[in-house]
Formats: C-alpha cells, structure tokens, sequence
C-alpha cells in the first residue's frame, strides 16, 4: 500500500538489486530515467535491453525486463538481430562512449543508417570508466586520463568525436537529442527525451538515440558535486546539449 | 521430390530455408557470396529477416542477438570473414545459445586468395574464438551432403545449445551436382526456456550472458560446456567408408581432400591395390573410435587435406603410434588430383615410413624436391 | 564408367551454361554428374571454364588433370588444353576463334567453325551449344536427345522461343563433327 504522501519510490521496472556503481555518478540517474519510462509506458512485458561492455555491464542485473549482455560495441549489431525477428518488441541498447563511439563505432553507424528500429541510451562521460579512466573518443581535449596523462594532445591523440551530431546526419535516423544529468532540471529534460524516443520505437518511427552527458568523479579525480560542475562548464561547451534531428512523424507525438 | 542440379552454395542456403531459418546476416565475400545473394532474395519474400550487415563483426553478433530470441538463425562466410566472427562465436558459446555458421574456406593465410582450402580446420575444431569451448563442426563433400547437413546442423545446435558450423572448401560452394531438397518446413517456433524474448507478462525475466564474475562459476560452465560435449561425442559421431572392409592402408580425408582420394582409391583397387577411405562427416566431434578399430587392420593411414597438415594431429590421436600415419596435402588454395594420392598410396607400399617417421617433416621433403 | 569434360572460352561465350546443359541431360538420364566453373576475378572478362564429370558411380574428384574431352572455345583455352588431353581423347575445337592446327597426333581434333554455324542459324550467340553437339559426337554416354530434353526442361520460361534455334545449332554441331571423325587419323 502507498502512503497519501508519497513521493518517491523504487520504480518497478527495477529489480531489487543494489547497482555497483561508484558514489556520484550518473549511471543510476540515467537507470532510473529508463525505469520510469518502461514502467510508465507499460511495456517492460515486451521489453528486451542489451547490455555493453564498460561499467554498464551489469545494466541487466538492475532492470526487470529481459536481457542480453553484448560484446564491447556490438549492442546494436545484437539488437538488430532480436529487433528484426521480434519486430513487436521494445528493444533498447544502454552503451558508454567507449563502447559506442570507439570500438562499436562501426556498429552503431550501421545501425542508425539501416533505420533499425532500436532506442539507444548513450552515457558520454568522456572516459573509459570501467577499465580504469582511460582515454575515450570523447575525451576533452587537453583532458587528463590514465592514458593521455598530459592531458589529451589532439595533435597526437586526435579529436573528440561528437555522436548525435555525427548520426544527425543519417536519413535513417528518427529521433537524436544530446541532454545532461547534472542537474534537476537538466534531468528532467532528460527522462522526456528517452520517453520520446522509446515512443517514437513503438510508433515504428525509426532509429532514436539520446545521448546522456554524465559524470564520472572516480575516474575524472572529483568529488560528485565538482563533477557536476565539471559537466555544466566543460562537457556542455563541447558537447552542446539540444535536438539534433527529430523527425517531423516524431514531433506530431504529445506524449 | 526430384533431383535437381543445385550449386553448394545457393543449396546450403535454400536448405536453411526449409529448415526453418527464420533469420540471415551476412557480408559478403567470396567463393561464399551466393549464399547471400540467394537469401537476400529468398528471405524477404518469405517475411523473414535479412540483413547484409556492415562487416562480418556486424553479422555475428546480430546472429548473437537472434540466437537469443529463440530462432534459427545462420550466418555464412569465407576465411577471412570467419576469422573476423571469432569474437562471436565465442560469445554465442559462453551464451550457449543455438546458432549455425557456414564457412566456405578459400586459401589463406591473410587475404590469401579464393580457391579451395581446407586451411581453416584447426581454426573451426580447436581454435577460433577465446576461452575453452566445444562447438560441432560438420564438412559436407558434396551438395546433397551440404543439404542434409544444413538440416542437421539446427537440429544439432539447439539440441545442445552450441554452436553448429559447416565447413567446405569453395569448390563444393561452387560446385553443381543433382540434389534433392527437404520438403518446406513451416517455421515453428519453439518455446525454449531459456529465450529471451520478452515475458509478455506470462513469466520472470530472463538473462543471457557469458559473464561469470566469479571464477568457481565460470569452472562450472566449463564444465558443464564439457560434459555436454560428451553426449555429443556418444551420440553424433558420422563417417563415410569406402572400400575399408580389406582395406591396408587406410586414407582419412574430409571434404574436398575426401573426394579426391576415392578417385585414387578406386584407381588403386583396379591395380589390386588394398586400400580403402574413412571420409568423417563430423569432424567436431572427431571418429576418433572408429580409427582406433580400424588401427587393428590397417598397417598404415594416409590423411590427405587441402592444409599442411591440421586433421592429421587428431587421426594421430586416434591411432597412437601403432602404426605409421602419412600425411599428404596441397596448402594454399591447391586442389589435389587423384593421380597425387595414387602416387602417395603407391609411395607407402614402396617405401613405407616408420612409427617414428614425423608425418610433416616427411611430407614437407618430399614437397621440396618435387618442387 | 566416368567421363570428364572441360569446357574452356571466353567469359561471355556460354562456357558455364554448355556444361551446365551437359550436366542436366546427364542428370536426367540418371547418371551421377558434377560441375564446376573456374570462379572468382577470372570470370571477369578473362577466360572462363568448367568441367563436368558423368559417372554411373559416385564421383570423386570433381577435377581432372587429363581430360578425354575438351571443348576449346577460344585460342588461348586451345592452347593450354591441347598438350593437357589424356591420349585418346576428343578436343572440339571452334575453329571460328583459332589461327593454327593441333599440334599432337595422339588425340582426336574435331575443328569446328562454331561462330559461323551459329551465324548462319542467326544467332551468333549459339555457338556454344554448336560445340556442344560437336562433343556429343564422341560422348556416347550423352545422346543429342537426351541434351535436347534438357534443354526443354531446364531453360529458362523467357528463353523458351529460343528451343528450336538450340536443337538446330546442336544438331549442327554434331552432324560437322561427324565429317570431321571421317578426317581424323585413327
């Protein structure tokens, strides 16, 4: 029984289990934004997640639906293959930048230009987190990591790779936003953009993608609260948050 | 139904079809190719899945993801791209999942090139993707075998959750030979415990994966891939004979190698000749009993191959040291003809090598001053 | 009994589909039969061949190093085919293509102005299934009208009309090469 008062509890399309990730980081944050969206779209029944490789590996130990575990990068590569034989099913790929925009580049590019009908969480925390803080695609230049520990020469380590606006770019894709979770408001904008994209995957309207920016104040060397800030004032300029392509189907949706 | 005269190819692909292939990702590459032209026009216009993906990294893991739902599901390739799916094919394993892969080997190492080889045994029986695991490996030597084991091989992958895979040289890929089909099978979709394909409400959720954190359950898997295994050992074993019954010196070749040496065989028996030819059908799992047998008969074994030597290691397992095993084989992409083997038969009656003659090393010499 | 056949041109000449007709009308009759092109960059624009094996056991190699027959459709497939033929055999040569004579005594060479029968039929194309008839000629396993069968049965619909052109170029084909056999040292 729920209390007249309630106002906030575990959502049901979370296990019970208690998730490792480390103190302040986003990760949990951007769980429980999918939560929510399943629980409140009412399709955990038919929902089937794909796991990566990166800290996001026990995703599937954390959300009440089915799951799979991919190889690092190939989330969409698997979720293409249960999409195309259970087209009636809501599947979704929750990836880092490590494993989206480094080693399954290849993948997610094919993915988004076959138009598969997916929704694609994306954590762009600007490092490898799990194996230790190492270098991603998305590293901030100049940024200091376990792999660039100068601070990340663009000149020899090259440039950021910016992915929403990069697959904006493909007919196949519907939907294609870049929102932040460090703060309230930001969140909240958040949860309404991965509803929009799960919506627009039960509408059969295409590829959708909301990439997450999210903090990792293990490996970046901060307390949560810098983190936060380190996104507000460094990750937002780079990686400027907003739509970058929504389908004229997909704006008719009022959710 | 009546024969018709079907390409290995294109016949492994409509075989799939009418066993129920519900899914095909692939990329191409040849002497593989038509099989993915073949579904890419024969899937859709049975409402089923077909993508050509973007590499052969792109096909297997979308095979991967399939496998997961429950369905039967292939993938088809050629050496190079066949090594590329090692990473999934690992992964379809520590998943033990069900899932068909078709290699039609071609030339290697490297790009090599694209004539017929057998160069891809070791890689297909013991090697290939990370990690300890068993997986059947089935090689068909002509298009009605490769017909009838594409039948097989769904049947035997989701019987023991395991990886199922063809291999063939690209002559039998491009070879056409009369050939009858299974009847159409309509697609049924079975109700595996173990699929994850949405609870639709009716049970708890279910995972698949190939992580096992803790190492003692990772043992476990292991060995229960194993154990497994010898079930499919007892029960899957399958091998050609031919002409074995008085048979001295016994042949073993597979495939492509295993066709060629019967024309030699039936070469030497009209010159009165006592030999005779083991051609396994299986070759994961290896008749490795059946060899022993034959050990007590045979005072020499010939294993001939289109490799340097890869099956040879597991026909020495099989016989011990008993008695001397040859080997004779053309690497590279080089089809041997039937009068090469003769000439290794008549070899072995005029000068036979010992227990201790090393079978390589021997052959190696004998390439060298022949070249 | 088996008997192997090469067939060796141009791309573009109808090399695979004259072994392939040769294979059905050897199917049909019920023999065991293989074919097999020569595949890969060579089918570009270079030359192409394939050989048929008919056999009444199962077959085992599906090549062969020596042929009894060839069809030589081109000079370069004459050249490299020529000193390859087991003694004995048969080479049907489209004398169309080809500027000098056989150079062995040990085989039979069946020259046949394959282009022009088939021009005068009024369809250059044919060609190959003139040198097709010409084989028959020596290759009593397969009769002109069991490859006439085959051809009824195994043409494409959209080249149906073209049957009794095809049984006019075979039948010419074989008759040539029957004066030919007349030539041919024993």
């Amino acid at each position: 029984m729920t209390t007249p008062n309630l106002v906030y509890e575990r959502p049901e399309a979370f296990t019970d289990t208690p998730t490792h990730y480390c103190p302040g980081c986003t990760h949990g944050v951007a769980h429980r934004l999918v939560a929510e969206v399943l629980e409140e779209m009412n399709i955990m029944d038919k929902t089937i997640g794909v796991a990566p490789v990166g800290c996001a590996v026990f995703a599937y130990n954390y959300f009440d639906v089915d799951f799979v575990e991919a190889p690092h990068g190939r989330a969409p590569a698997m979720a293409t293959g249960i999409k195309r034989v259970l087209p009636d099913r809501v599947v979704f790929t929750y990836q880092g930048d490590g494993d989206l925009a480094s080693i399954g580049m290849g993948e997610i590019v094919h993915a988004a230009a076959r138009g598969e009908n997916l929704t694609v969480i994306f954590i762009n925390n600007a490092n490898f987190g799990m194996t230790g803080g190492q270098m991603a695609p998305t590293t901030l230049p100049g940024m200091k990591t376990s792999s660039s520990q100068n601070g990340r020469d663009v000149e020899t380590q090259g440039y950021p790779i910016k992915v929403s606006e990069m697959l904006s770019t493909l007919e196949g894709v519907g939907y294609c936003v870049r929102r932040s979770l460090h703060d309230p408001k930001n969140i909240r904008l958040a949860k309404k953009a991965i509803r929009m994209a799960f919506e627009s995957q039960v509408r059969g309207l295409g590829f959708s993608m909301v990439e997450l920016l999210s903090t990792c104040p293990t490996n970046w060397g901060m307390t949560p609260v810098n983190s936060l800030k380190f996104i507000e004032e460094h990750m937002v300029p780079a990686y400027p948050l907003g739509d970058y392509k929504v389908s004229d189907a997909i704006k008719q949706i009022k959710i | 139904m009546t024969k018709e005269l079907w390409k290995g190819n294109e016949a492994i692909a409509e075989a799939a079809v009418r066993a129920g292939l519900e899914a095909y990702f692939g990329y191409p590459i040849t002497p593989q190719t038509e099989v993915l032209e073949y579904l890419s026009r024969r899937m859709p216009e049975l409402g089923r899945a077909f993508v050509q993906a973007e590499s052969e990294l792109g096909a297997v893991n979308m095979v991967y993801g399939a496998a997961c739902t429950g369905v039967r599901v292939m993938s088809s390739s050629s050496s190079p791209g066949v090594s590329l799916m090692m990473e999934g094919l690992s992964y379809i394993a520590g998943t033990e999942v069900p899932a068909v892969l078709v290699n039609v080997m071609r030339g290697g190492p490297g790009l090599g090139n694209i004539a017929p080889a057998q160069s891809d045994y070791n890689q297909a029986v013991h090697g290939g993707g990370h990690g300890d695991y068993p997986r059947i490996v089935l090689a068909p030597a002509s298009v009605q075998e490769a017909i009838d084991l594409t039948v097989l091989s769904f049947d035997l992958a989701e019987k023991y959750r395991m990886i199922c895979m063809l291999i063939l040289d690209g002559a039998i890929g491009q070879m056409m030979e009369p050939a009858e089909m299974p009847e159409m099978k309509p697609v049924q979709r079975k109700d595996f415990d173990w699929a994850t394909n949405g609870t639709m409400g009716k049970r708890d959720r279910r995972l698949l994966t190939s992580i096992y954190l803790n190492p003692l359950d990772e043992e476990q898997t292991n060995l229960r891939l194993f154990n497994r295994w010898k079930e499919v050992q007892a029960s899957e074993v399958r091998y050609k004979e031919y002409f074995i019954e008085d048979a001295e010196i016994v042949i073993v070749g597979f495939g492509t190698a295993g066709r060629v040496a019967l024309s030699a065989v039936r070469a030497a028996r009209e010159q009165g000749i006592k030999v005779g030819l083991l051609r396994p059908i299986t070759v994961s799992p290896f008749p490795t009993e059946r060899l022993d047998q034959l050990t007590g008969q045979a005072r020499a074994f010939l294993v001939t191959e289109m490799n340097t030597g890869q099956m040879l290691n597991d026909v020495q397992l099989a016989v011990r040291g008993r008695v001397p095993v040859e080997f004779y084989g053309r690497p590279g992409g080089v089809v041997p003809f039937p009068d090469e083997i003769l000439g290794e038969i008549k070899r072995i009656i005029s000068a036979p090598a010992t227990v201790d003659t090393d079978a390589r090393d021997a052959w190696l010499t004998r390439m060298t001053q022949h070249a | 009994m088996q008997k192997e056949i090469i067939i060796s041109g141009f791309g573009g000449q109808g090399v695979l589909f004259a072994g392939q007709v040769v294979a059905y009308a050897a199917m049909d009759s019920g023999k065991q039969v293989t074919w097999i092109p020569s595949y890969g960059p060579e089918m570009r624009g270079g030359t192409a061949n394939c050989t048929v094996v008919i056999a009444d056991h199962e077959i085992g190699s599906p090549l062969v190093k020596n042929p009894p027959f060839v069809i030589a459709l081109n000079l370069p497939s004459f050249d490299k085919y020529e000193p390859l033929m087991q003694a004995g055999g048969t080479l049907i040569v489209n004398q169309s293509m080809v500027d000098h004579q056989a150079r062995r005594n040990d085989i039979h060479v069946l020259m046949v102005p394959c282009n022009e029968i088939a021009e005068e039929i009024g369809d250059k194309k044919l060609m190959n299934m003139v040198s097709v008839g010409a084989l028959l000629s020596g290759l009593t396993e397969v009769s002109l009208k069991e490859v006439e069968k085959a051809l009824e049965a195994h043409l494409p619909a959209r080249h149906k009309h073209l049957l009794p052109k095809n049984y006019e170029a075979l039948k010419r084909g074989f008759e040539h090469a029957q004066k030919e056999w007349d030539k041919v040292p024993a």
